[in-house]
């Protein structure tokens, strides 16, 4: 393990309308896409923190995004957040992985999350920015996401395994 | 605190409306029972007739619902499945989906039947239905088999161990009531 140095030491703080934190799954004869509309995360030389607000599911249909919501699959009234903490960051050049604790559905489970990094950039305001991808695949069963009705043929309709997919672009702060 | 009983059979003396009624009977003090006796007067659901205002029938349950704590339904079992009737009423209930009145609203589903095996498939259905308009559907079941030989001449469920078995599921019932969390949470 090495620590992770972003660049100077400090601490970065999320660029929401930028960044995406989402889920992507088999479904029937596809691939079954959303993502969180409102997420938050934060970002320093020894933590990644980040959060998404269950309620802000994004998909193509209302009906759908409410049953998302429902207690069949996240349960927002119940566990109205999605959220990660690192326990460990390991940076080999632009290569990040994240060791920490996931928690869906008031479940916390140990993940390893693996991706990229970039170096800084300075943008047009002379803030310095840079930009995370990590991803991850999990059982949803093991968080209690078990919505599962079969098809005719007796198969199941959903894949359990699910790739959580995360584009974080932080902005250091001043 | 209220609970709102729905009966998925019309029929005047009903093992499942008699089945809430005993469940009345097993409540806490502090919990009220009503039992809807609206159910037959839920016009057949149309698309065209669902609009502001809908039916007065519609109105009254979803009203009736949003206003209980939570909902016991007590379903006979007809063809394997749920009675036309309520299916239609929780069609009407469930729309639209995303603010319906069962949306979260904690529900326990129970049956009585004459057949050996107490409606189990029809309450599997109305669980997955009910799961579906978004209502959490408590981990709790009873199932009252030959049902008449299972009640009292008073109509009340005399069948001690069925007895015990609809007193338990209640109890989980209440345990998911927003009202009891928040009481826990004190």
């Amino acid at each position: 393990m090495s620590a992770l140095t972003v660049t100077s030491a400090g601490t970065w703080t999320l660029d929401p309308v930028h960044s995406a934190i989402g889920f992507e799954l088999p479904y029937l004869a596809g691939t079954f896409r959303g993502q969180f509309k409102d997420v938050d995360a934060r970002l320093t030389d020894e933590s990644l923190i980040g959060s998404a607000r269950v309620a802000s599911v994004d998909v193509k249909d209302e009906n759908l995004a409410a049953h998302l919501q429902s207690p069949e699959f996240f349960d927002a009234e119940r566990h109205p957040q999605l959220r990660f903490e690192s326990r460990e960051l390991d940076r080999d050049g632009g290569q990040l992985t994240v060791r920490g604790d996931l928690t869906i559905r008031g479940v916390t489970r140990p993940v390893e999350l693996s991706g990229t990094i970039s170096e800084p950039i300075t943008d047009g305001y002379g803030r310095e920015r840079v930009g995370v991808k990590l991803e991850t695949t999990v059982d949803r069963t093991e968080f209690g996401v078990n919505w599962n009705p079969p098809l005719p043929n007796g198969e199941p309709s959903l894949a359990n395994e699910v790739k959580l997919v995360a584009e974080l672009y932080f902005v250091k702060e001043a | 605190m209220k609970i709102l009983g729905i009966s998925g059979s019309l029929r005047r003396d009903s093992y499942n409306t008699k089945l809430l009624r005993t469940a009345g009977e097993l409540l806490p003090a502090f919990v009220e029972l009503e039992v809807w006796d609206g159910l037959k007067e839920t016009p057949p659901y149309d698309e065209d007739d669902d609009v502001q205002p809908a039916p007065p029938a519609v109105v009254a349950l979803r009203e009736a619902i949003a206003e209980a704590d939570a909902v016991l339904f007590a379903t006979p079992e007809y063809n394997s499945s749920v009675p036309g009737q309520l299916k239609n009423a929780l069609d009407w209930v469930s729309r639209p989906l995303a603010t319906n009145a069962l949306r979260n609203k904690p529900v326990l589903v129970v049956g009585a039947s004459a057949g050996a095996f107490g409606a189990v498939w029809s309450q599997a259905e109305l669980r997955k239905i009910l799961g579906a308009t978004g209502a959490r559907v408590v981990d709790a079941d009873v199932a009252v088999g030959h049902a008449p030989t299972k009640f009292d001449e008073h109509g009340t469920l005399a069948d001690e161990e069925l007895r015990d078995q609809l007193a338990e599921a209640v109890e989980t019932l209440l345990a998911e009531t927003p009202a009891r969390h928040l009481a826990l949470a004190v």
